[in-house]
């Protein structure tokens, strides 16, 4: 067996740098911190490359078919002999992949900080953080049990609060933050509940044990055990409601579009490319055992994929704020991976969604990564984040505008970009599962293809906006990273994902099938020529067009008003009928008791401190006349 | 020549004494004077000692020692007790114990 004990130090090396940065950060100069987390990262980044080529290409791993292997493990927590908690590194196909994703985009947008957060206050709080949260990632990839992994898991979630709330003096960054950790500590809820409930019927927590095809998991015995489904399918719907939050799938998605708030290297990071697929890694993660143990649960996590990717692509074609139409993009597009997972079988051919889905989650980390920096250039340069404010941005920034437009191609699937690859394998696997699922990622294709064409027109292109000051394009550390993306956006697709990553480590043969590829490119190109016509040249198209469709795009515009909804059920329902009363209760009842415990002894010793009057004297007097009459009632008792 | 004196007298005149002691500590409001009274109880108390050892056991120096004793540790009480008091003056610019009650409560 092959050695792999050093990836420990890969979570291990972004840790001591945010305590480093985190504890001495404010004694050196702010650009001193912003390189030490880089060149931090870079070896981290270099470590997970060597790992990859390791564990894909020179340990010839493949002959037997890829296996995870367990680079380290240490029990962390004894608490029974039955019930121990142990912490570790695992090594397989969808944990090196992650590795890769992670490490390279966190490296880009470390570069690109340098430049973006330059001259901002908290410049080595906002690197301490990022190198927080990528050892939360990185460890939540190289988790060898379920629980380690949901330790990293709200890790993550915290630093993802952190990272958000970073301008903790704008109110609404503030809410932001707070309705991220709500909304996904709620979803997490569902998560521990799974966990339990698994490993309280498996008695154990280990990855490689639950995902064995032998292991107790997935040989359980099944059976109705409550709603008609079995225990196991409970556990796991619960597990990926935990995914669901983390992965802002419909309807835990609310958090997502408010998370822009935060700077936004920021959402480069963690609300594109490689938090939010954490739930994508979570099913693929305990994949057999979703296929093999509860196909109900997969087809749960298929339809919450499609019926998201569908829900946001429609909401991303009506809104202004550019960091916004990215967000329901990514939503959309996790959306697709989750679908891919659902729609899997296990092994072979039948595996081909896992592949797809992880193959999507690879190449979208990188062109979406590559469009979030992109937008950082623009807001830099403009100042603006609404989409009305920009225009004829091309002449000022040719470099952001030449990889913008590469990521939009790519998004959007048009051959030979990456894009294109991952979504038509994720295709195909729905064409052989389910059509009507099939249907709606043929829309939401073309839909992507249309909101993406707008936004990038609407930048770059229409009215030529005046601005107070010329645009200018950003410096080079800011736009090399959207080079390196850029060529990873272009040339991920090339990738033989269908010999690396498969469901069950054995390569199997895929084919494009040009059946399904070639209307997906059409319909594609349909969006993007609809996007030309309505907003190349500014013209009252899009304005015609939404007075079609009347009270259809206003629900589109405001988000189908599930923020509403979730405000109505929350305020109106829950505070009310239930925080009011238990507050109430809280106030009046339990506190009162305390309260009037309280105000008793208060009472009482009020009464009783004036014999501690501090007055010497006033002591002699009692303890002499004491002294007295005891003398005298001896004396009187000893007479008689 | 002590044998012609009654002990009664010696016990009326520590008595006496004692009272004294006990009556200025608890009505005066000055300290030095309150340190004087309890300077008059250790006193009437030495007397006591000294008055019972010679009557009742003459052969014996136990009562004799034991004021020696009280002797000394009073004059380091007094040591003691009037440093207090020149902190108390120079804190409170008084020596009255009816305004020295800043830590009552």
């Amino acid at each position: 067996m092959v050695d792999y004990t050093y990836t420990l130090l890969i979570p291990l090396i972004p840790f001591l740098l945010f305590i480093f940065i985190g504890l001495t950060g404010h004694k050196m100069k702010p650009i001193v911190s912003g390189l030490i987390g880089t060149s931090g990262l870079a070896i981290a980044a270099i470590l997970s490359y060597i790992t990859a080529i390791r564990y894909f290409w020179t340990d010839h791993l493949a002959e037997t078919g890829y296996k995870s292997i367990k680079a380290f493990e240490i029990t962390w927590l004894h608490l029974t002999d039955k019930l121990t908690i142990n912490i570790g590194a695992l090594i397989d196909p969808i944990s090196v992949m992650m590795l890769i994703v992670i490490t390279t985009v966190s490296l880009m947008v470390h570069i690109y900080s340098i430049g973006y957060m330059k001259g901002e206050r908290g410049y080595h709080r906002f690197f301490s953080f990022l190198s927080l949260f990528s050892f939360s990632m990185l460890g939540l990839v190289l988790a060898t049990n379920i629980f380690q992994m949901y330790i990293f898991w709200e890790l993550v979630g915290v630093s993802s609060f952190l990272l958000i709330g970073f301008y903790y003096e704008k109110p609404s960054a503030v809410a932001a933050s707070k309705k991220a950790f709500i909304v996904t500590r709620f979803a997490d809820l569902g998560f521990l509940i799974g966990i339990l409930i698994l490993s309280f019927n498996t008695g154990t927590f280990d990855f490689q044990l639950l995902t064995s095809p032998t292991g107790p998991a997935i040989t359980m015995p099944g059976g109705a055990a409550f709603m008609g489904m079995s225990v196991l399918t409970w556990s796991l719907i619960f597990i990926f409601m935990g995914g669901a939050g983390k992965s802002a799938m419909f309807p835990l998605h609310v958090w997502l579009p408010d998370a822009m708030e935060g700077p936004t290297p920021v959402s480069a990071l963690i609300h594109a490319a490689t938090m939010v697929v954490a739930g994508v890694y979570l099913v693929a993660r305990l994949f057999p055992v979703y296929a093999l143990g509860a196909p109900d649960a997969l087809t749960v996590v298929a339809w919450v994929g499609g019926i998201s990717s569908l829900f946001a692509a429609i909401i991303a074609c009506t809104q202004t704020d550019i960091k916004r139409v990215l967000a329901y993009s990514t939503m959309s597009q996790i959306g697709y991976m989750m679908l891919a997972l659902g729609v899997s079988g296990y092994g072979g051919h039948d595996g081909l969604g896992f592949m797809a889905g992880n193959f999507h989650l690879f190449t979208h980390a990188m062109f979406k990564a590559l469009l979030f920096l992109g937008a950082g250039a623009i807001i830099h340069a403009v100042h603006s984040n609404d989409m009305k404010d920009m225009g004829g941005l091309r002449k000022y920034l040719p470099i952001t505008h030449a990889t913008f437009l590469i990521a939009c191609i790519t998004i959007a699937g048009i051959p030979p970009l990456s894009g294109f690859w991952s979504k038509d394998e994720i295709m195909v696997a729905a064409w052989h599962h389910n059509k009507i699922l099939f249907s709606i990622e043929y829309l939401v294709a073309g839909l992507t293809a249309f909101y993406m064409f707008r936004l990038y027109f609407s930048i770059f292109w229409g009215k030529a906006t005046h601005y107070h000051h010329t645009p200018h394009e950003a410096p080079y550390v800011m736009t090399i990273p959207l080079m390196v993306l850029a060529f990873g956006a272009v040339f991920a697709g090339f990738l033989p994902f269908n010999e690396l990553v498969t469901s069950d480590g054995l390569p199997f043969e895929a084919h494009l099938d040009w059946s399904i590829a070639i209307p997906s490119v059409l319909i594609a190109l349909l969006g993007i020529g609809g996007a030309t016509a309505m907003y190349m040249k500014s013209n009252g198209l899009p304005d015609k067009l939404a007075g079609v469709f009347g009270n259809g795009y206003k629900w589109a515009y405001h988000k189908f008003y599930m923020d509403e909804v979730y405000l109505f059920v929350t305020k109106k329902i829950i505070f009310r009928y239930i925080s009011q009363p238990v507050a109430w209760f809280d106030r009046h009842i339990v506190d009162g008791f305390m309260n009037l415990v309280a105000r008793t002894v208060d009472n009482t010793s009020n009464l009783i401190k004036n014999f501690q009057s501090g007055r010497l004297q006033q002591y002699g007097y009692v303890f002499v006349s004491g002294a007295i009459a005891l003398v005298l009632i001896f004396v009187y008792l000893w007479n008689f | 020549m002590t044998g012609s004196i009654p002990i009664q007298y010696f016990l009326i005149i520590s008595t006496l004494m004692f009272f004294i002691g006990i009556y200025g500590f608890l009505t005066r409001k000055n300290l030095i004077t309150m340190l004087m009274s309890i300077e008059l109880i250790l006193n009437s108390v030495n007397i006591n000692f000294v008055t019972f050892n010679k009557y009742l056991y003459p052969q014996n120096l136990q009562g004799h020692f034991f004021t020696l004793i009280i002797i000394a540790i009073a004059a380091a009480e007094a040591a003691v007790a009037i440093a207090i008091i020149i902190n108390i003056y120079r804190n409170f610019r008084s020596i009255d114990v009816d305004n020295v009650d800043e830590m009552k409560f």
